[in-house]
């Protein structure tokens, strides 16, 4: 479980996100949604202690993750997969090295052990006969199914994604979403993924916190969406016609 | 003054970082190996080719800025070996590195932070200062005196090419003026200022790399005032390491 606390954060003098509470439970998606320069990846980030908070709290299993130095941080971080917008991949390995990387960085698996988890989970994410393609070779879609083997290499606990669907076309935004769902379920993880992806929210929206100019303006879940009365939310999530006639329906 | 101040203040920091203890060694040193291939050997061809003909012209202008029937001719030898050990081969191919390790490094780690590489290894719990810049600054410390051996051998012979086919000097003479009142000191000298140019070009290039913000106009001007910074950097330390080494 993770547990944030009035998470405040500014640059140069500007609140980006204010005051921002939020408990997010194992073993389900979670989904923080809202505009473009919302604050979304700015939460996220201070979320995992890419940015340091200004003010208030963040719990991983009651354990104060804001307070830890960075020695301290890495037992958690071990235990943290991150699937970043442009995916990350490091571009100077191949596809099997960056998805071994967590391996040969912190245990002390044998070289067999190791390849055998690294094709344990590229099949888990369908990516076959591509081990020694370096990045630059893959496709959008691939890169991010690399990236996920590459966050779920550790089984880790907890597990963020920064706008997964970025960038594909909706068919591979759908095989991306279900397979953060499985994975979900499958290692009990804390998921916690950033989207501005209607379809996503729809799927996977299990918890949904809807996030507009920094602030927390509503929590619910993907059956209390279409009938929120929350203006913001509404104007957000049925912005195009086929969700305004969506809604009609829904009354 | 502000802006240099807090900017050399995070470069220190950032060093504090780099030299942190390494999370798993086996893994530093295959990086050190890389970069050893990238950033030295892959310099070697550049470093030959510039050494050769930059002996070669100096030679020549030694040659013609001589032509006196008081000075023996083996002193041209003399004047190009000095000049090529004690200038040439050290700063001349150290900013000619500036230029080509340099901006390589910048962009490298800069387009690595655009893309959310460095975060991917932060949040992994990875001194990413360290991964990424400490293998780099190892590896151009250990092969850049290399580099400044094989500048001067290259550039020595090639003013030998030069003078004796130009029909400046007989090679009998070049070969006596090479040999004539040589102080070994100024291999030190010259391997001195190497070493310290060395991690000159390589920390301040990553620091720039590193703390790029944006897309790749930003990692085109960080890789600009990597360059710019550091060869500067290596010229105020040119002079301060001749004061300290030869007075």
């Amino acid at each position: 479980m993770i547990r944030a606390e009035h998470i405040t954060k500014s640059f140069a003098g500007r609140e980006v996100i204010r005051d921002i509470s939020a408990v997010f439970e194992p073993g389900q998606t979670n989904l923080i949604i809202g505009r473009s320069g919302s604050g979304k990846t700015v939460f996220l980030k201070c979320l995992v202690g890419l940015l340091e908070v200004d003010e208030g709290k963040v719990f991983y299993n009651d354990v104060l993750f804001t307070g830890l130095d960075f020695k301290a941080r890495k037992e958690i971080r071990k235990e943290m997969g991150m699937l970043f917008q442009g995916a990350a991949l490091f571009d100077s390995m191949t596809v099997e090295e960056n998805v071994r990387f967590p391996l040969d960085m912190f245990t002390d698996m044998s070289r067999e052990e190791k390849s055998d988890r690294v094709n344990f989970c590229l099949e888990r994410v369908n990516i076959v006969n591509s081990n020694h393609l370096s990045p630059a070779e893959l496709s959008g879609g691939m890169r991010k199914r690399v990236a996920i083997a590459r966050a779920i290499v550790l089984k880790p606990r907890f597990l963020f994604c920064d706008e997964p669907n970025s960038g594909l076309d909706p068919k591979t935004s759908i095989v991306i979403d279900e397979l953060i769902r499985e994975i979900t379920v499958e290692l009990n993880m804390t998921t916690i993924v950033n989207t501005h992806d209607m379809n996503s929210v729809m799927e996977n929206g299990e918890k949904i916190i809807f996030i507009e100019e920094g602030e927390k303006c509503w929590e619910g879940n993907k059956d209390e969406i279409l009938k929120s009365d929350c203006r913001l939310l509404n104007d957000f999530v049925f912005a195009n016609a086929l969700a305004k006639q969506l809604k009609e329906s829904s009354k | 003054m502000f802006r240099f101040l807090a900017g050399f203040g995070s470069y220190w920091m950032l060093l504090g970082r780099v030299f942190a203890r390494p999370e798993k060694h086996s893994i530093y040193y295959r990086q050190t190996v890389k970069e050893l291939i990238s950033l030295g050997l892959r310099s070697m061809g550049i470093v030959i080719i510039i050494s050769f003909f930059m002996g070669a012209v100096i030679t020549l202008q030694t040659a013609y800025n001589t032509e006196n029937p008081i000075y023996p001719t083996y002193l041209i030898g003399l004047g190009a070996r000095d000049s090529i050990l004690l200038e040439f081969s050290s700063t001349i191919v150290a900013l000619i590195l500036a230029g080509k390790v340099g901006s390589n490094i910048a962009s490298e780690i800069g387009t690595m932070r655009v893309t959310e590489q460095i975060d991917a290894l932060e949040l992994m719990g990875i001194n990413s200062a360290s991964y990424i810049i400490l293998p780099k600054v190892v590896a151009t410390v250990l092969f850049n005196p290399f580099l400044t051996l094989i500048s001067i051998i290259t550039g020595i012979v090639g003013g030998w090419i030069a003078g004796t086919a130009a029909g400046v000097i007989t090679s009998q003479d070049y070969i006596y003026g090479i040999q004539y009142a040589f102080i070994p000191y100024y291999i030190t000298y010259a391997l001195i200022k190497t070493v310290v140019f060395a991690f000159i070009i390589t920390t301040v290039s990553a620091y720039q790399g590193y703390i790029v913000e944006g897309g790749s106009l930003e990692v085109g001007r960080a890789s600009t005032k990597a360059v710019v910074y550091s060869s500067i950097a290596i010229l105020l330390f040119n002079v301060i390491l001749t004061q300290l080494l030869l007075s």
